[in-house]
């Protein structure tokens, strides 16, 4: 049987509760409830039969909410509670949940689980996507391991441990870190204390982190993609303002104080290139020339009687270019037209150039080819050397291993631990990839 | 005795201002709660008007009047949704489109029909609609006040009139009572979530925009074929625009849309009945100040000075199925 529209799958008895919940804020639980099934043209009749089925529902499964309540009024862990009500009363024999507890309390996390256990002891089937490795542990009989769109591995959850199951995350042996020199480490030049952080909805993406990072070295943030160190990247780069903490950029507070955003940053020496270099790195009907002052547009060296002077501009662009081999070196052609990594060295190129004395770097090399991988990792070796301090953070593993000198894993907006790169194995960073601390792993 | 004679006239014309008025709010809101911004109910109204006067004016037929006037509604109704749903364009660019389209197509065509200026032809009485004298009017004549108000609130307005007031209390119930109406009002509030339901967000959301235009075609034909005689070039007049009005003052609710309608419908009797009368100091009353009256008070409400208006929440934004 093929499955070719939402209906196909909800006919089969597949529902799905998704990670931004599929409900209707200003309606009633009720409903949201009957939405789709209606039981006929008319509500009266369906509305008490779906009053019924969620009073019968609520019993049978622990999930009680209050049907007249109106959804938006209700907190996040009952909304779930709706979503996982609306998929029974339209007759689920197959509940399918994707990271269900990424906006969950713990407590609200535990009382999923036992209506997931109940689910389970009535013969419904629970498909349940997560990378926390602790609830796979806790609440499912089998485990599939998909990596980079494969699935890669089957286990009978009794059958395995939370160690073969991070290891198998991460799927191969990670190549050793290349032989370098020792960090000839500088000055502490940028640090965090119990930084955190909300995003707009108010859910805490950031968790209390701590990091200090010196010159001369470069400080890899490693995690499975969504654990927060996009946030904290932009928190410290002023993109975002955290909700609580304290930033201190070359031993001055910068957060809380005046004049936190990102150009009086960019005047105390802070480079920052953009995980997203589409959304927030560059304009791309803007010309190469334009993206290559992006940030520094107020400088007076392209400035003439006030007006940007763009043959000043233009020059800057192509020393940029010829020095970072930029291709085509052609400081008129738009953004949008380089390749990913040409526009990517680009971005490296103006940031480095400011000889910054901090350096932030997201995701640096993503949808670059080989050979500008290697460039654009040369670069961030050789500001290393000259004894700025580097903030990498990367979702590729080998990355990390090949430039950082210290890892932090990040998990679920916090830090999960710490390693040196030389002590960092596919085993230790799995688990902690996945939430299990470095002790409990042991 | 004297005041009654004085305010009945006056209550009187606010039913008949409001009616167009009233229906075209409806027609609003039937789009906007399904997520489409409708601006176009001007032109709607006008391509309504016109069709109705044409139609009747050839056949002779109110009632053919009155479904022509749905018809050519439609029809623009149609490039709406197209553009809205289909093409996902700017649901207030087609929606300007329509009301420009509207105002050079109807004067076009009724001075290459007619040769008459750009208008119909007077419509004969029998081609429109005439108002009725309900049962009882005679009968209360002699009670004081109740008589003469009803004979002249209740009794004596026309069919169209009577049918506004009626789809009020109708499109609440189709709204919150109906499956149409909780789909659609979902589809204005998440697409993906009525999506996910398995439920076409498309087809909903061309059925609110068909509604809405027969709602436009009824208020046309009423301007043209009841309230006129005949059509007169960019005879709506901006009453598509204060329709928006109401329906924004109205917070999107039917019961609250009578309301407004009723208020912006005396403030345009008033201003009529205002209209050269001189005031000490001034000199001849300035009608205008009451006619800005409906704009002033949506911006205000928009503005957030008096509570809030909170529109749908996906209105204005195409629906695309994968993010």
């Amino acid at each position: 049987m093929a499955i070719r529209d939402s209906r196909d799958a909800i006919r089969l008895g597949i529902e799905m509760v998704h990670q931004h919940f599929m409900l209707v804020e200003r309606f009633t639980v009720l409903e949201n409830v009957m939405l789709g099934a209606e039981g006929g043209p008319l509500l009266a009749r369906g509305a008490a039969l779906a009053r019924a089925g969620l009073a019968r529902l609520g019993e049978a499964f622990g999930l009680r909410v209050d049907p007249d309540a109106r959804v938006g009024n209700l907190p996040v862990g009952a909304q779930q509670r709706v979503e996982i009500l609306k998929a029974l009363h339209r007759g689920a024999e197959v509940l399918i949940l994707d990271e269900p507890t990424g906006v969950l309390t713990p407590q609200e996390a535990d009382d999923l689980f036992r209506v997931l256990r109940a689910l389970r002891a009535q013969g419904r089937t629970v498909l349940l996507i997560t990378h926390k490795l602790r609830e796979i542990m806790a609440v499912t009989d089998a485990v599939s391991v998909m990596r980079a769109g494969r699935m890669v591995a089957h286990r009978e959850t009794a059958a395995t441990s939370v160690a073969e199951l991070g290891e198998l995350m991460i799927g191969r042996r990670l190549a050793a870190p290349a032989p370098r020199p020792a960090p000839k480490l500088g000055p502490v030049l940028l640090e965090a204390r119990n930084l955190s952080v909300r995003d707009a909805g108010g859910v805490e993406r950031v968790k209390g982190v701590d990091l200090t990072l010196r010159g001369g070295e470069i400080l890899g943030i490693a995690g499975v993609a969504g654990n927060g160190q996009g946030e904290l990247l932009e928190t410290l780069a002023a993109m975002r303002r955290p909700a609580t903490g304290e930033i201190r950029l070359g031993g001055r507070t910068v957060f809380p104080g005046w004049g936190f955003n990102p150009a009086a940053l960019r005047r105390q020496r802070l480079g920052h290139v953009p995980e997203d270099r589409l959304r927030s790195g560059l304009l791309r009907n803007a010309s190469a020339a334009e993206t290559a002052i992006l940030g520094y547009q107020d400088d007076p060296s392209w400035r003439r009687f006030g007006l940007l002077a763009p043959p000043a501009i233009a020059a800057h662009a192509a020393r940029l270019m010829r020095d970072y081999d930029v291709r085509p070196p052609d400081p008129a052609l738009r953004s949008a037209l380089f390749s990913g990594g040409n526009q990517q060295k680009l971005i490296l190129a103006r940031e480095i150039d400011r000889d910054p004395q901090v350096l932030l770097v997201g995701q640096p090399t993503r949808g670059v080819d080989i050979g500008g991988i290697d460039a654009i990792h040369q670069r961030l070796l050789a500001c290393r050397a000259a004894g700025k301090a580097v903030l990498l953070v990367s979702v590729e593993l080998d990355e990390i291993m090949a430039l950082a000198d210290r890892i932090l894993v990040m998990f679920d907006g916090r830090i999960m631990g710490e390693l040196a790169t030389a002590e960092a194995d596919e085993r230790r960073l799995g688990l902690l990839m996945a939430g299990v601390s470095p002790e409990r792993a042991a | 005795m004297v005041a009654l004679e004085l305010i009945l006239p006056i209550l009187a014309a606010t039913l008949r201002t409001a009616t167009p008025l009233l229906l075209g709010a409806l027609a609003g809101l039937f789009s906007e709660r399904a997520g489409i911004i409708d601006v176009g109910l001007e032109g709607k109204m006008l391509v309504g008007a016109f069709a109705a006067a044409a139609a009747a004016a050839v056949t002779g037929n109110v009632l053919l009047g009155l479904v022509a006037g749905i018809g050519g509604a439609c029809l623009l109704g149609l490039v709406h949704a197209y553009a809205c749903v289909t093409l996902r364009g700017s649901q207030v660019v087609s929606g300007m489109a329509i009301n420009i389209i509207a105002s050079g197509l109807t004067a076009t065509l009724a001075l290459a029909w007619f040769s008459q200026g750009g208008q119909t032809p007077p419509l004969p009485p029998g081609a429109r609609f005439l108002p009725v004298t309900l049962p009882g009017a005679a009968a209360l004549a002699g009670v004081p006040v109740l008589g003469p108000a009803y004979a002249a609130l209740v009794s004596g307005q026309t069919v169209l009139v009577y049918l506004a007031l009626i789809l009020v209390p109708f499109s609440a119930w189709v709204l919150y009572r109906t499956r149409f109406g909780l789909r659609l009002r979902a589809s204005g509030e998440h697409p993906a979530a009525v999506d996910t339901a398995g439920i076409s967000v498309a087809r909903l959301r061309y059925s609110a925009v068909m509604v809405a235009s027969v709602l436009c075609g009824i208020a046309g034909a009423y301007i043209a074929t009841a309230q006129g005689a005949g059509f007169v070039r960019d005879m709506v007049a901006g009453r598509g625009y204060i329709a928006l009005a109401a329906m924004i003052l109205g917070g999107w609710r039917p019961w609250p849309i009578l309301f407004t309608c009723l208020l912006f419908g005396l403030l345009d009797a008033v201003a009529i009945r205002l209209q050269g009368v001189a005031v000490p100091g001034i000199g001849a009353f300035p009608v205008q100040a009451l006619q800005a009256l409906p704009y002033l008070l949506t911006v205000v409400l928009l503005a957030g000075f008096v509570g809030r208006a909170i529109p749908p929440r996906a209105s204005g934004q195409p629906y695309v199925k994968e993010r």
